[in-house]
């Protein structure tokens, strides 16, 4: 802690000078860091490879998971925001299909919530601000529903559209 | 470095018989007539069954290989799709690599192209190979070093634009245009300063008269064509400024003339209910000054288009001895299945004869020129409707034809599909897709998805016909000596003779091909026929792209027509170089 201190110190006598204020932050150094957060656990993880052993799973819970109006809604949604364009009805076009379970980033609820919100790379793109988090989850919820991840009590039995054919009904 | 033959301007006399034969390919569509015929002689319909690998090179990539092998002097040059490398080949040392240019496109650009991230070639003029990225940059890069001599961005990807089309160079102006009409983008060919890269004008597909380059000389064939600002009048309040209208495919220039030539994409988005009016002017034929843009003339191909019957096809100028006179033409194989033959001085339509199987319209209008369409084929709010054909790829998209200056043919490489659409309500978001249509799309008439067709465009008659099993999605090259070359989906690259159809030989590439084959005499003397294996495309995305074929409507409804492709093929980029042993 002292030294700690001393650090404070010595940057507010550099800021006296009033000259180089921007070496307060340059110079000022964090010894010991706070214990580890919450959200280190919860960051969605996008590879299996955990280095020093695997850490406990705390997660990030979907609200809408499992449950079916978020489903149906997100189906809804699913046109309404043009992702049926580039993702057509799950089988993929301008963006790679949805229906397998061959998720580059992750299928977990909070991978796919990071998927839809940042975006991704090689084309996805980032709706974070434009679409609201209740909608982010239900779509979260329907594009799972597409390979089967969400339990198939509430997955839709019967499509709006001819073509629309959820895993359910596919099998 | 050898002199091109089309560096600088050709000569008048170009037009009427081939252009004499230097061995080089440095175009696209080997010259500005788009005939894609070459002079060379020593493969022919006897010993063209000997054709053997001379050397290949991978281009290290997975997705759709569109482009043309260009040969000037003792390089070759390849353009690969996404993330559009630039390859230089040395001729004299069996394709080593002499250089590559990378142009670092924005991988955000894939999300946005519509079918495929391909790229259909690089031009070559005056020491420079001219090109198009996916993210809307055209690149000038020196032909000796690989260095980028001027970048020049055209379009922005979160307007749903990509770029995906061969410039054509002519005189100094790079003729470029978008592509989009899938995401609801403003459709316009741009002419740059080749020295500089500036733009020097844009010619909009809608919008007032001012912004397509219309102007006192625009004189269309058809009453139609004429009045003021159709641009605007022709669309829903607005409309005009997502409708789509993009230019790309080819370009083509007759010097006599001064006049280049290309066509317009379809209007967006797709569903026809959501934009009542003759949508000028997607699904258009223009024929322009290359120096200024200014629009001469202007033929609408299809009047608010009901079936993404794009208007962007090669034209290819020839001419041809019509009831006993020599009339300058252009050969136009359009989407809607019928042959347009143009006078390419007026923009009138000699004759608009099927080459493919048609339930869509009924014919052209000889008085008014507008296309008959067929009411009950129409696809709207509330309904599904059934046996479309030609279905939206049309009876042929892209795959560039070829005329042989031997035969008078014209070889098409083309579709045969069919189509059922419901229409959906389509909400634009910029960025996003703008079409309003669930498709799907199933074998025409035989069963069989592709033909290779002989067409005899005087008589308006097809001579012969192969039928193959997936569409061909290949260009096609032709020579003196009547072979006519293609490749097909499962990666069979064949020779057939230009005059009975007959197939002469056939060698089974690495993947599927949708590349367009060209030919070249190499440093050693002898000829060379190059093309790349690669398959993808909109026809191929089922591949290239992984997709699902549990569903039938993805890849804009392709996917269906398409269940069985990953049968036969696997994704992978190769270029394959033949020659006689
Ligand atoms: C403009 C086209 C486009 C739109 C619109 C679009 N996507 Fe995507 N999407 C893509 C592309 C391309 C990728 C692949 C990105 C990558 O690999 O980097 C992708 C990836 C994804 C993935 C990750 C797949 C995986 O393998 O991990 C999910 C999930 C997804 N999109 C869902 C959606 C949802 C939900 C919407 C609508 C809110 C949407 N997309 C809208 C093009 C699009």
């Amino acid at each position: 802690m002292k030294r700690v201190t001393k650090g404070v110190l010595a940057c507010a006598s550099v800021l006296v000078l009033a000259t180089l204020a921007s070496s307060c932050k340059r110079e000022s150094r964090t010894l010991r860091n706070e214990p580890p957060q919450r959200g280190l656990y919860d960051a969605a993880r996008e590879s299996t490879n955990e280095p020093g052993g695997k850490l406990p799973k705390i997660g990030m819970p979907s609200p809408a998971e499992g449950n079916a109006y978020a489903i149906s809604q997100g189906q809804r949604l699913f046109d309404w925001y043009n992702c049926s364009g580039c993702h057509a009805q799950g089988g993929g076009g301008m963006g790679p299909p949805l229906m397998d379970r061959r998720f580059t980033y992750g299928s977990q609820p909070a991978n796919i919530y990071d998927t839809i919100v940042k975006g991704r790379p090689n084309g996805m793109p980032t709706w974070g601000g434009r679409i609201p988090e209740f909608q982010v989850w239900q779509l979260v919820a329907y594009v799972r529903s597409l390979s089967g991840s969400e339990p198939s009590a509430a997955t839709p039995g019967r499509s709006d559209g001819l073509e629309k054919k959820t895993r359910a009904q596919l099998q | 470095m050898q002199t091109p033959k089309h560096g600088g301007a050709p000569t008048a006399s170009n037009l009427h018989s081939p252009q004499p034969e230097d061995g080089q390919w440095v175009m696209p569509s080997e010259n500005y007539d788009a005939t894609r015929f070459s002079g060379l002689d020593q493969i022919d319909t006897q010993n063209v069954r000997n054709l053997k690998v001379a050397w290949t090179f991978s281009t290290g990539m997975t997705r759709g290989e569109e482009a043309a092998p260009l040969v000037v002097g003792s390089t070759m040059y390849i353009v690969t799709p996404y993330p559009n490398y630039l390859y230089a080949l040395d001729l004299t040392q069996n394709g080593a690599l002499k250089w590559v240019y990378k142009p670092g496109v924005d991988p955000s650009s894939q999300g946005v192209a519509c079918c495929d991230v391909v790229n259909r070639g690089a031009a070559y003029s005056a020491g420079k190979l001219f090109y198009n990225t996916l993210d809307n940059y055209t690149v000038a890069v020196d032909a000796q070093t690989g260095r980028q001599v001027w970048k020049t961005q055209l379009g922005d990807i979160n307007k749903g634009q990509t770029m995906t089309m061969v410039p054509l160079v002519v005189k100094d102006r790079v003729i470029v245009g978008n592509s989009g009409g899938e995401m609801g983008v403003r459709g316009w060919l741009t002419g740059l300063d080749a020295k500089t890269g500036k733009i020097a004008w844009r010619a909009y597909a809608a919008g007032p008269d001012s912004d397509v380059l219309i102007g006192p000389n625009f004189k269309p064939f058809y009453d139609e064509d004429r009045g003021k600002d159709l641009g605007v009048t022709s669309w829903p309040p607005g409309a005009w400024k997502i409708g789509g209208g993009g230019a790309w495919g080819w370009v083509s220039y007759d010097p006599e003339l001064d006049l280049i030539y290309y066509g317009t994409a379809n209007p967006g988005p797709w569903n026809p209910d959501q934009r009542p009016g003759d949508n000028k002017w997607s699904c258009t034929l223009f024929a322009r000054r290359p120096e200024t843009g200014e629009a001469i003339w202007a033929y609408q191909i299809g009047p608010h288009d009901d079936f993404d019957y794009d208007g962007v096809n090669e034209n290819v100028l020839v001419d041809l001895p019509i009831n006993g006179q020599t009339r300058k033409v252009l050969l136009h194989p359009d989407r809607d299945g019928y042959v347009y033959m143009m006078d390419r001085a007026t923009g009138e339509v000699l004759s608009a004869e099927a080459f493919g199987y048609i339930t869509t319209s009924t014919g052209v209008d000889k008085k008014t020129g507008r296309l008959q369409l067929v009411k009950a084929k129409s696809p709207g709010f509330g309904k599904t409707v059934r046996d479309i054909c030609p279905a939206s790829p049309g009876a042929k998209d892209w795959q560039p034809s070829a005329f042989s200056f031997k035969t008078g043919l014209l070889y098409i490489p083309h579709n045969n599909l069919c189509q059922e659409v419901s229409a959906t309500a389509a909400n634009y978001i910029a960025g996003t897709p703008y079409v309003g249509a669930t498709v799907r799309m199933y074998a025409g008439p035989g069963g069989n998805r592709g033909e290779y067709t002989a067409w005899d465009p005087v008589a308006g008659k097809v001579v012969w016909t192969i039928k193959e099993r997936f569409p061909v999605w290949s260009g096609t090259v032709v020579t003196t000596t009547d072979v006519a070359f293609y490749g097909t989906m499962e990666g069979w690259f064949k020779a057939v003779n230009a005059k009975t159809g007959q197939q002469l030989w056939q060698f089974k590439t690495g993947s599927g091909i949708i590349g367009q084959p060209t030919t070249y005499r190499g440093p050693d003397g002898k000829q060379y026929v190059a093309v790349l294996s690669g398959v993808g495309g909109w026809a191929g995305a089922v591949v290239a792209g992984g997709l699902d074929t549990r569903d039938g409507t993805g890849a804009l409804g392709f996917t269906n027509a398409m269940i069985d492709l990953p049968k036969y093929t696997t994704r992978g980029g190769t270029l394959y170089v033949f020659s006689l042993p």
